[in-house]
């Protein structure tokens, strides 16, 4: 059961005083690999993992990024089929992280079954297929990224109109395309709307608000993101969230 | 997923010889990992090298002027007995500290999660500990020839001896580990060590012969294991050796009393170890 799974935790669970390769080929060596097929795919890793260069220095010299990226190599060492990762990129810079993203997407495109665990929505949109929401311990919601969307009320409509005046004509033209509240705000000169036809209703949205003659400074559709479904189902700010990425199906 | 969890690994069952075979694999592998650390963090050996060093240097020349050994003989000879038995509690205190770093690291994390057994990640730990508690011998070796220590017996004896203390020193640091796994965490496993190890080496005939001391401490001294080891180490090394007149059955059978001691320390000291790495590291 275990040789089936990869684990890479919070933190780096990592021997300080051995070097990044050394690390590796040991966890190669725990997992039966002979001496010299641990040492090939330690070097392949640590390749992958952008760390060739600082493979022989020791891992106490590592920063913050570079141990996560060591760790979760250190996971892989066995190219196990699934691979559970608990807030993988929690404390790391945008860089390391946009890198460890690219990683877990190469891994997910190979096959590989990801879940992971995360706090940042925009993470879970960004690599997760399935995503599974839990507030308070109980499971609140799951689905894809769109299903959950849809779930807040599809895209919204936004129009800023040039004068203040035109804002109740404005309102008037929208409520015959959107669904629900349309929402008036004065002071940017901007209504919004959500809209069942998504994209498509702009270019007769467009035509219509002219064709009223009113004057549009900017018109643009809005998707909901993951914090607003997320403040939608639980009515309150984040609290952890898991998020189940699962690209099998295509393996 | 479907055809990810059918891969052969699963569904294999392994035999016992084969399980064990693989167990003492990876129990080598985590043993070089403890080696490697004692060349790359050096701190760690200076405990074992450098510390006895100086306790054998402060004592022979600061505390010896002053101490006369009952029944005659230079007090650097009976020294070194006893600093091979301090020598086998710091190699415990250092296996404490050690494994509560794995802990805290989270290295014992990643461990559970491959697919090894217990006993390779605690035994590997224990038998790189074990070759520290080697250089310390030496260096003790090295010092006493330096000050005046001799071995006056046969080889054959100072190999028994030698022997006698990697014995206990093995079934002390299962000691050191599940101190190491209670605390978690390396300063703690520290201090502890000053509280138990400590007393465990000064209340003993390790630096002072036990017949002075106060009738109720004698006792707890004359049985203390560490007294055993340094008065095998004197028997066997034919130095003086005061506590051969001591009626306190360990003083009067010092080497089978190290072996009972080192077989009743495993008894209790393994288990608990791996009971302790099973529920703790969860």
């Amino acid at each position: 059961m275990r040789r089936n799974i990869g684990l890479a935790g919070q933190t780096a669970s990592l021997d300080e005083s051995l070097t990044g390769s050394g690390n590796l080929v040991m966890v190669g060596q725990l997992c039966r690999l002979p001496r010299r097929r641990a040492q090939r795919r330690a070097e392949e890793l640590l390749t992958q993992f952008e760390l060739a260069d600082a493979g022989d220095r020791g891992v106490k010299t590592y920063s913050g990024g570079m141990r996560r990226r060591l760790d979760l190599a250190a996971s892989l060492v066995t190219r196990p089929p699934i691979l559970f990762l608990d807030e993988p990129t929690t404390g790391l810079d945008p860089r390391s992280r946009l890198a460890l993203w690219d990683i877990i997407g190469t891994l997910v495109a190979d096959g590989t079954t990801v879940l992971l665990t995360t706090q940042y929505l925009e993470e879970a949109d960004h690599l997760a297929d399935k995503i599974i929401v839990i507030d308070r311990g109980s499971v609140i919601a799951q689905g894809s990224s769109d299903e959950l969307k849809a779930q807040v009320g599809g895209d919204r409509i936004e129009v800023t109109v040039a004068a203040e005046s035109d804002l109740a004509a404005a309102r008037e033209v929208l409520a015959h395309y959107a669904e629900g509240v349309i929402h008036v705000d004065p002071d940017r000169r901007r209504v919004d709307a959500s809209v069942p036809a998504g994209a498509r209703s702009i270019p007769a949205i467009a035509a219509a608000m002219s064709k009223a003659g009113l004057l549009i400074d900017d018109l643009g559709m809005q998707r909901p993101s993951l914090d607003d479904v997320f403040l939608k189902l639980t009515g309150h700010s984040a609290d952890p969230v898991a998020v189940h990425s699962e690209k099998a199906a295509l393996a | 997923m479907r055809s990810t969890l059918t891969s052969p690994a699963t569904t294999q069952v392994e035999s016992m010889p084969w399980r064990a075979w693989w167990s003492f694999r990876n129990t080598l592998v985590l043993a070089r990992r403890g080696v490697a650390r004692i060349v790359r963090e050096p701190s760690q050996l200076l405990d074992v090298t450098l510390q006895p060093l100086i306790f054998v240097l402060l004592f022979v020349y600061v505390f010896g002027s002053a101490i006369k050994v009952p029944g005659g003989g230079n007090y650097y000879e009976y020294l070194i007995g006893g600093m091979f038995g301090m020598a086998l509690v710091g190699t415990a205190q250092g296996t404490a500290v050690g494994v509560s770093t794995d802990m805290a690291t989270g290295l014992i994390d990643r461990f559970r999660a491959l697919p090894i057994s217990r006993s390779a990640v605690l035994g590997g730990r224990v038998i790189a500990d074990l070759l520290t508690e080697v250089i310390a011998i030496v260096v003790l070796v090295i010092t006493g020839l330096a000050v005046g220590w001799r071995i006056h017996n046969g080889v054959d004896d100072a190999v028994l001896a030698f022997g006698l203390c990697l014995l206990i020193a093995f079934a002390m640091t299962w000691a050191g580990a599940c101190a190491g796994m209670l605390v978690r965490n390396p300063e703690a496993a520290a201090a502890v060590g000053f509280i138990f190890f400590l007393p465990l080496v000064f209340v003993s005939n390790t630096f002072v012969p036990t017949q002075g001391m106060p009738a109720w401490l004698r006792v707890v001294a004359d049985w203390n294991p560490v007294s055993a080891v340094a008065s095998s180490c004197r028997d066997l090394f034919g130095n003086p050796n005061p506590s051969s007149h001591i009626a306190a059955w360990p003083m009067q059978h010092p080497e089978l009393a190290t072996v009972l001691w080192s077989i009743g320390l495993l008894a209790v000291f393994a288990p608990l170890a791996v009971y302790f790495y099973r529920r703790k590291s969860l």
